[in-house]
């Protein structure tokens, strides 16, 4: 108790601490918000792919000196245009493509980070570093935080209805493959955010977490985005106590008590039944 | 009147139906029946535009489909949903206002009214706080009828709807393809029991990778169309019964 007192201290005191609490705040609202778009379309895995395949992006942005949020966005879009590319043209599936183009990404952007080693820290960039982000990078967040709201907010009935039924949205003339794309340009800009709190390596425990524990919860798509991003901030929140008051990384932090709260949210929500289901399993 | 021309379709290099021509009625009720594999729902993709074709065009009163769509309603088959989404009955219906608000648009007082009065027309009212995966296979078919009524749509097609459901849901979803026919509506139903075929169609079609024949159910649901799209087993069996009912 006495230490999260000290924290709190702590709080009002470092600035650096402040930032780290205000990028984990918009990031754990962003990351639950794209997250459960990203659960809901079956889509898990391409999330844990364009978070990877921004690597080379960051690279290249740390190369060039330009704002990485544009190199992480070409290689994130680039990634899903090739991987829906690959699928179509060939009767690969979808998950095969994915995993051939994500890796190659990824690989690529190990080789072009270490190119340019002298600017940058690989570690961080992979597990995330949120106790040193500028005043710059808190800017950045925001902006996307934005984008991200009034993208989800413009166009929720048509996230809705592709989320759900793609085929039917098809037949009243909706083009699904621009709000497919759309989307997965704006998880690139939530994968950027997400590197500073967590890194690479874990965005997709944060788009997808946080997501499935709101799931548990309800049967209302409003009540999910809102309860994601709760879930959201609340891991972000309590992990950042964690990482400051133990010493541990930041990012292996803020997911491990997502997945408690997930843990939580199996065993005791009502939809899941987890308790009534094993019952009736004995039986 | 819907005009199917010289249609080809195919997957890969196999063709799944070719130089297919066939018309479907406004007011008319119209069943597609055939054979697995024989193309039924190829062929509704095709006039949906929802796959593309090899050759041929499909036009509804002179225009195209395309410039049509707002105009069709589509019920497609349960199993190609995920019953787990996060989205009630109410919800699920008020989707069928989203074509017709277009984009920027948020559903309003007269879509919400209008998917409440769907609802109450397939006898679902009570059902409208439900998650769509609490419902029973007849009550879900009838909650995508009911999305289909508040498309207002002048074609509506309706992929296997009687498949695994109740008398009651069967009949309150028959209900409403007939006032759709005194509306003057085309209706296009994909449809696997061949006992009811003249019962509930006013006009048949028969595909086997091809039109077996169209026309008037009466005319059309005879021995030798049903022998040359199914087998001769099948022919005998179902008119030797109804020849024995008779």
């Amino acid at each position: 108790m006495t230490s999260i007192i000290e924290f709190i201290h702590a709080l009002g005191k470092y600035d650096f601490l402040q930032s780290a609490l205000l990028t984990a705040v918009m990031v754990g609202i962003m990351s639950g918000i794209i997250g459960s778009f990203i659960i809901l379309r079956g889509m898990s895995l391409m999330g844990d792919a364009i978070s990877h395949a921004v690597l080379p992006g960051v690279a290249v942005a740390y190369m060039l000196g330009i704002n990485i949020l544009i190199g992480a966005s070409v290689f994130g879009v680039l990634a899903a245009l090739l991987i829906g590319f690959v699928a179509s043209h060939s009767k690969i599936k979808t998950d095969t493509s994915i995993g051939v183009v994500f890796s190659a990404f990824y690989a690529l952007g190990f080789i072009l980070i270490s190119m340019a080693e002298s600017s940058t820290n690989l570690h961080h960039i992979l597990f995330g570093n949120i106790l040193a982000v500028s005043d710059s990078d808190i800017m950045t967040t925001a902006i996307v935080l934005g984008i991200v709201i009034l993208f989800v907010v413009t166009f929720y009935k048509e996230l809705l209805v592709t989320s759900f039924d793609e085929t039917y949205a098809k037949t009243y003339g909706l083009n699904v493959q621009v709000i497919h794309y759309a989307l997965m340009l704006i998880l690139t800009l939530v994968t950027v955010s997400a590197l500073q709190t967590v890194g690479i390596i874990l965005v997709v425990a944060m788009l997808i977490t946080p997501a499935a524990t709101a799931f548990l919860w309800t049967d209302k798509l409003g009540i999910m985005l809102v309860l994601s991003a709760v879930v959201g901030v609340a891991s972000s929140m309590t992990g950042l106590y964690f990482s400051y008051t133990f010493n541990w990384a930041s990012g292996p932090a803020i997911v491990i008590v997502a997945a408690l709260l997930f843990a939580i949210s199996f065993v005791a929500s009502p939809k899941q039944n987890f308790f009534k289901l094993k019952r009736s399993v004995a039986r | 009147m819907l005009n199917v021309k010289n249609l080809t379709v195919a997957y890969d290099d196999t063709p799944v139906f070719s130089d297919v021509a066939v018309n479907f009625n406004a007011g008319k009720i119209t069943g597609i029946i055939g054979p697995n594999g024989a193309g039924k729902s190829t062929l509704i993709k095709a006039i949906l535009n929802l796959i593309k074709v090899r050759q041929g065009t499909v036009d509804y009163d002179g225009q195209s489909m395309k410039s049509v769509q707002k105009k069709v309603a589509y019920v497609e088959q349960r199993k190609d949903l995920d019953l787990t989404f996060p989205i009630d009955v109410f919800d699920l219906v008020l989707t069928g206002t989203y074509g017709k608000l277009g984009l920027f648009k948020s559903p309003g007082k007269a879509e919400r009214q209008a998917s409440l009065d769907a609802l109450e027309q397939v006898s679902l009212t009570e059902f409208a706080k439900r998650q769509i995966g609490n419902l029973s296979g007849g009550q879900l078919q009838r909650v995508f009828v009911a999305r289909a009524i508040v498309q207002r749509a002048e074609i509506i097609i309706l992929d296997e709807p009687f498949v695994g459901i109740d008398l009651q849901s069967e009949t309150a979803i028959m209900k409403i393809l007939k006032q759709w026919r005194d509306e003057n509506k085309t209706i296009i139903v994909i449809h696997h029991d061949l006992n009811k075929v003249t019962k509930y169609f006013d006009d048949l079609v028969i595909l086997n990778h091809g039109i077996v024949d169209f026309g008037p159910a009466r005319e059309v649901y005879n021995p030798k169309n049903i022998e040359s799209a199914f087998s001769a087993d099948l022919s005998s069996v179902l008119f030797q019964e109804k020849e024995g009912v008779q």
